[in-house]
């Protein structure tokens, strides 16, 4: 039982099917046979007893005269009425006086004319203690206990006088090879409507079970692989297992978006955090660096012209001025007063970018454009589309395709850059706009923190979707308009 | 139904039919058929004293005596002896082939015509038969108290012989069996015998020879325990008031029926010798039976 309760629907619905099936093809056919047996009974019987009935009507004058002999003919051709139908042949035709002497049998070896049934024993010997010897019974079918036989005792009355009985006595075994010949047909019939019906409703049944398989395996992958679980393919349908797939998809688009939302969340914070730290690293920087350059230029500029001074003030004031320029790209300030991006700024950033272009023999396509000057820093702008156009010549096949999309409307601007190369694996999506993370051999991995930064101090949104073959960066920053 | 429609088988209607046909075509046809068809019908009564039931012999014996008569014959047959008798006795058939018994009863009544002749003689005897299977039945004596089956009331052979053969002895007939019965023709006291209905029979013997030649396996479950001695055979009869030339003809044919190819065939078949004319002191034997039983 264990062991069933364990099994896999994928077994477990079918063979409960089968079972179904086989009983009810066995309840049918079961049903079928006892009725039959009833039918075969109650004909023979009928049968039985309207031979008993013409013999008792015809028998009645023979028996009347004291003709033995007629009596026995009219048995004699009683007998060879159904030699077909080996059921229907009464085994012994016993006529009795009414002394209840044998007054002729069709047996007249084994029913010996003039004896009693107690004489005789066997089945007619038990007969004679079940008879009810009287006229007012018309007709009786007697099955003796233990007997191999039953009998269908019909009175001989004249005139209201009880002359004698007619006994008939059928063989239960001869009834059998018939009965038998029909189990056997049902069976076979049966067989054959199990043979068509087996298999058929095996297969309905594994469909049955099928999607509650697949919708098992699928929740086998929740919430650890969501992306397989939500490729699982479950039904449409309206019933309930169609609603149950409906449920679990939408639990999947749940968990997903969460999962999605949880991902960008932290990565976000880990920005502001890391944006915060290096704004504030820069600020305590820059207000020392900037003393100490404004000393080396002063002691340029008023210097003793020492010659090793010289050198080694130069030397100092290059790695500071690297020094400041590394803090300032870190600290992206968003200048108060800068002039609107245009629409020849874009093509300014084409020819900025062809020679990259035609380096990687990449081309790059514009999708859209801008009508009208936008109120948005340019230099600001300038630095996203060069940074992500850079970036996306780079990542683009060789001989590959980029492309640029730029769209405003109602007080946003919409940009997106698009590549066609390898996409960006999800392990790094996580860290992809963090400062001094590049996935490429070149570059300090700037470039995305920048973008990133200027994005956020513009109010913009920035999403990256990456999937083989298409690489993009969307944009939006909003925009006040003018009118 | 129209009158022409109808099976014609009543001898006057043929008669009227034969005369119409013959006026309407202003001639007599000739031919035996037509002959036949405006005499009068010879009728004889037929009892199981032969083997009555060979439906096929009967017809050919028929067709060959109304060649040999020159006159339409037709065989009556009955359910037992008495009747055939009562039809001669009233004369209502002109010649009966029946048993000596009901012969010497009515001797007054009927005028001897013919005696068949088997085995070179004109007489038969009466079997005792007892069932085969039950070997402790070898005499009449062994019978006492068992179920014996007769062939017919009126039958020497087949009941007037153990009637007296028990009187012979001392027994009351009446009592002896547990049970008897009358089967109406020999052929079937065989069968009874054989099936083991009765535990003896009385038998015509040339009935019982005969079948024992054509159904032996009839035969051969029965055994002989007893042989009357011989009797006067089975005779032809005539009505009473039968016209001699009638009873002449018929006996002519008859006694001739040896010398005929065909009849030769016929009695053959009925495994008989011929017929001779008999006398009625033939019938003495069983007279004297008749009347030792009907005294008992």
């Amino acid at each position: 039982m264990n062991f069933f309760s364990n099994l896999s629907l994928r077994w477990k619905i079918p063979l409960r099917v089968m079972a179904a099936v086989l009983g009810t093809a066995l309840a049918v056919t079961v049903a079928l046979l006892v009725k039959d047996y009833e039918d075969m009974r109650l004909n023979l019987e009928a049968h039985a007893k309207s031979l008993g009935r013409v013999l008792a009507n015809t028998l009645v004058t023979p028996v009347l005269h004291d003709d033995l002999w007629r009596a026995f003919e009219i048995l004699q051709s009683a007998r060879e009425a159904h030699p077909a139908s080996a059921e229907m042949e009464a085994q012994m035709m016993v006529v009795l006086d009414n002394e209840r002497r044998v007054f002729v049998s069709s047996r007249p070896r084994d029913y010996p004319v003039g004896a009693r049934p107690e004489d005789i024993g066997g089945s007619f010997g038990k007969l004679g203690e079940t008879v009810v010897w009287d006229e007012a019974v018309a007709q009786q079918v007697l099955e003796p206990e233990g007997s191999l036989h039953y009998f269908v005792v019909s009175p001989l009355v004249t005139d209201g006088e009880l002359l004698g009985h007619v006994a008939l006595g059928y063989s239960k075994a001869a009834f059998l090879p018939r009965y038998f010949d029909l189990v056997a047909r049902a069976a076979l019939v049966t067989l054959l409507v199990l043979i068509i019906l087996l298999p058929v409703s095996w297969i309905w049944a594994r469909r049955t079970g099928e999607p509650l398989l697949q919708l098992a395996t699928a929740m086998e992958g929740v919430p650890a692989n969501l992306e397989s679980a939500g490729l699982a393919d479950l039904p449409h349908s309206r019933d309930e297992i169609g609603l149950l797939a409906q449920s679990f998809r939408r639990m999947i688009e749940d968990l997903k978006r969460q999962q999605e939302l949880e991902t960008q969340m932290v990565a976000s914070e880990r920005l502001a955090a890391v944006g915060r730290l290096s704004a504030g690293i820069a600020h305590e920087i820059n207000n020392p660096l900037g003393g100490m350059l404004t000393a080396i230029k002063t002691w340029q500029r008023h210097g003793g012209g020492d010659p090793m001074a010289e050198q080694t003030l130069s030397l100092l004031e290059r790695g500071l001025t690297q020094i400041r320029n590394t803090v300032a790209a870190l600290l992206v300030e968003t200048k108060t007063q800068d002039r609107p991006f245009e629409p020849a700024d874009i093509d300014d950033l084409l020819i900025l970018v062809e020679a990259q272009a035609q380096a990687r023999a990449v081309r790059v396509a514009v999708e859209g454009g801008l009508a009208l000057p936008l109120p948005l820093p340019a230099t600001l702008l300038r630095q996203i589309l060069l940074n992500l156009l850079l970036n996306a010549i780079a990542a683009a096949d060789e001989g590959g395709t980029v492309k640029l999309g730029l769209a405003a409307a109602e007080g946003l601007l919409r940009l997106s850059v698009c590549n066609d190369g390898q996409h960006i694996p999800d392990e790094q999506m996580t860290t992809l706009f963090e400062p001094f993370v590049t996935g490429r051999a070149k570059g300090h991995g700037l470039g995305l923190w920048v973008v990133y930064q200027i994005v956020r101090q513009l109010n913009g949104g920035l999403t990256v979707d990456s999937e083989p073959g298409c690489t993009t960066f969307h944009i939006e920053i909003p925009y006040a308009e003018t009118q | 139904m129209s009158p022409l429609s109808h099976p014609l088988v009543s001898p006057p209607r043929r008669d009227f039919l034969a005369r119409a046909a013959g006026l309407s075509l202003g001639v007599v046809l000739p031919g035996t058929a037509w002959a036949n068809a405006s005499k009068r019908a010879i009728r004889i009564g037929l009892t199981p004293v032969f083997l009555d039931d060979q439906v096929s012999f009967t017809a050919r014996w028929r067709r060959w005596l109304e060649e040999q008569l020159d006159r339409p014959v037709i065989f009556v047959q009955r359910g037992n002896y008495r009747e055939v008798v009562d039809l001669v006795r009233s004369g209502k058939i002109d010649f009966a082939w029946l048993c000596g018994f009901p012969y010497v009863r009515h001797r007054r009544e009927m005028r001897l015509v013919a005696v068949p002749e088997w085995r070179g003689q004109p007489r038969y005897q009466s079997y005792l038969i007892a069932d085969a299977r039950n070997i402790g039945i070898r005499s009449l004596a062994d019978l006492r108290g068992t179920v014996f089956a007769y062939s017919d009331p009126d039958s020497n052979s087949g009941f007037l012989y153990p009637q007296y053969a028990l009187t012979q002895s001392g027994k009351n007939p009446a009592t002896y069996f547990s049970r008897t019965f009358f089967t109406w023709a020999h052929r079937k006291v065989v069968e009874a015998v054989s099936l083991g209905i009765a535990s003896g029979g009385a038998v015509d013997g040339y009935v019982w020879e005969m079948l024992s030649e054509i159904h032996p396996e009839l035969t051969s479950v029965t055994r002989i325990i007893e042989k009357s001695p011989p009797l006067g055979y089975p005779p032809f009869v005539a009505r009473l008031d039968i016209p001699e030339t009638d009873l002449q003809r018929f006996r002519t044919v008859l006694l001739g029926m040896a010398d005929d190819a065909q009849g030769a065939a016929l009695l053959q078949r009925l495994r008989l010798d011929g017929f001779v004319p008999g006398s009625p002191d033939l019938y003495d034997g069983i007279a004297r039976m008749a009347e030792k039983v009907r005294r008992s």
